[in-house]
């Protein structure tokens, strides 16, 4: 636990040590316009099955990074391997949940989890099978019987499933979360902060969780890794060996907090 | 509960009415010939249109035109608007233009209408077309600058073609938008149609009122008016309900 990064080299050779890496980005840089840097030289791998948090003030350029780790955007500098190809555009086995569920109003609940499963660039999969994987993504989030709700009679909660199922129906080996919970109330993150973990658990997928809050990170994540700095780069990892539920380990939860924010003190 | 929810809105009405028998009464005294305005009169004049061919006819006549410059306005505004929506530059160059011309009030074209296009049909399109053009440009170009921005990062996650991105994304995005402009402009449509067809033509809604005040028939001239407001409720409540449809939002 708490080990800084010295080489964003030896970070990835540490990350991959134990499992092979669904996500293995090296030496991005990426800049808009004339202004510096977003970020640069940054390296980062995720481990098949991992959760990985990506902690961060807001405006330190973590959106940007899943933006570029997720094939919309293209950096400037280093290259992004998924599952060991050099990746030219977005994975079909990657996913992608935004901080509103953003569902289409004139799609019912199931056409919005199967959105854009029969595009021409996706796998081709028989009709049959897709519709398969549209039931099953909509049980895992708990939404079975909800199949015909139009996004207008969905509460919040139940619109975030239903963008969490949307992205499970592509059976992602990676699903990138971009504060995926920060619109929702107290009690419904809680909620889905603990359906996210249990659902990447169980459909074998590894997860990039985008977030600015430290309790979030600590409680889904597996690893975490603070950015920050101008340009921005990765300060720290944690590797988060709490016992789940963590909810029931306020000690270690407690500590893992203080030498986050001890660490957020340093970098400002 | 349906009953409570009724009784609001027709005790509205039948306050109006009640207002509209005691002007009457009232006008009756000052000028004889306002008995034909009053709500009886007024009643069994419309019961006598509406068994007859005559009115249906005009309204016929009427809706058709409507049909025409709502048609017109969405052929032009739509792609306008998209393109004003897409393209700042194109956006920037027009904006000024359209502002300014859509505070013109279409009926001030009609004697210009009249004298390019001729009498009939033509200059009556022209002019609802050009009343009903400015919101529907307007709200679609809305449209295409407040969609989703996320939906567009959905699409291009899936790689999804240019095609698929139109077909699927933008073209039904914009359509609530688009939705709301054919609605404001039917509101608009209707208000203009009625003088429009007060010039130059020998039938509608419009040249009944004319037709039926040049026959001292007061008492059509009241049941067209209320035949006017109630078709125009309609159009009004169908415009809405496209709208709600669309979005699964009743």
């Amino acid at each position: 636990m708490n080990s800084p990064l010295p080489e964003p080299a030896l970070a990835i050779a540490a990350a991959a040590a134990d499992a092979p890496a669904v996500l293995e980005a090296r030496g991005l840089s990426y800049a808009h316009g004339a202004a510096g840097p977003v970020f640069s030289h940054l390296s980062l791998s995720i481990r098949r099955r991992e959760i990985v948090a990506l902690l961060g003030g807001s405006g330190c350029g973590k959106s940007t990074l899943l933006r570029v780790l997720a094939g919309l955007a293209r950096p400037a500098t280093g290259e992004v391997r998924f599952l060991d190809t050099v990746q030219a555009a977005p994975h079909p086995r990657s996913a992608l949940v935004f901080q509103q569920a953003s569902l289409l109003p004139w799609l019912n609940l199931a056409d919005n989890v199967g959105f854009g499963l029969d595009f021409a660039h996706q796998p081709q999969t028989a009709k049959a099978a897709r519709d398969e994987r549209i039931k099953a993504a909509i049980a895992a989030v708990g939404l079975a019987g909800r199949e015909g709700a139009w996004p207008a009679q969905l509460s919040g909660g139940m619109a975030q499933r239903t963008a969490l199922a949307r992205a499970l129906a592509r059976q992602p080996e990676l699903l990138f979360a971009d504060e995926p919970f920060s619109a929702l109330d107290a009690i419904t993150r809680a909620e889905m902060q603990s359906l996210l973990v249990d659902v990447v658990h169980r459909w074998h997928t590894a997860a990039l969780l985008v977030t600015h809050d430290i309790d979030e990170a600590i409680l889904v994540a597996d690893r975490i890794v603070l950015m920050g700095g101008r340009p921005g780069r990765l300060l720290h990892e944690w590797t988060v060996d709490i016992p789940r539920n963590r909810e029931d380990h306020p000690e270690a939860v407690g500590a893992l907090r203080l030498a986050i924010l001890s660490a957020l003190r340093h970098a400002s | 509960m349906m009953g409570a929810n009724l009784l609001l809105p027709l005790s509205g009405l039948v306050l109006a009415a009640l207002a509209w028998a005691a002007g009457s009464v009232w006008l009756a005294g000052v000028t004889p010939i306002a008995a034909s305005f009053a709500p009886l009169e007024t009643a069994r004049a419309l019961l006598a249109l509406l068994q007859g061919a005559e009115l249906w006819e005009h309204v016929a006549v009427s809706l058709e035109r409507v049909a025409v410059g709502l048609g017109v306005a969405l052929l032009l505004g739509i792609p306008l608007g998209v393109l004003t929506g897409l393209s700042p530059l194109f956006s920037r160059s027009t904006t000024p233009l359209f502002q300014f011309a859509r505070m013109i009030s279409p009926l001030s074209w009609m004697p210009l209408a009249v004298m390019v296009l001729g009498v009939g049909n033509a200059p009556v399109y022209f002019l609802l077309a050009f009343a009903a053009v400015w919101p529907i440009l307007l709200n679609t170009a809305a449209g295409v600058a407040q969609l989703d921005k996320n939906w567009l990062l959905l699409a291009r996650s899936l790689s999804a073609t240019r095609r698929e991105t139109i077909v699927h994304v933008i073209l039904p995005g914009i359509t609530a938008q688009i939705l709301t402009g054919v609605r404001l402009a039917i509101g608009i449509i209707w208000i203009v149609l009625v003088p429009a067809e007060m010039l130059g033509v020998s039938a509608g809604l419009g040249y009944f009122i004319l037709d039926a005040r040049d026959r001292l028939a007061y008492s059509d001239l009241m049941a067209a008016i209320l035949v006017i407001g109630f078709l125009g409720y309609l159009l009004d409540h169908a415009a809405r309900t496209l709208h709600k449809r669309w979005l699964h939002a009743a």
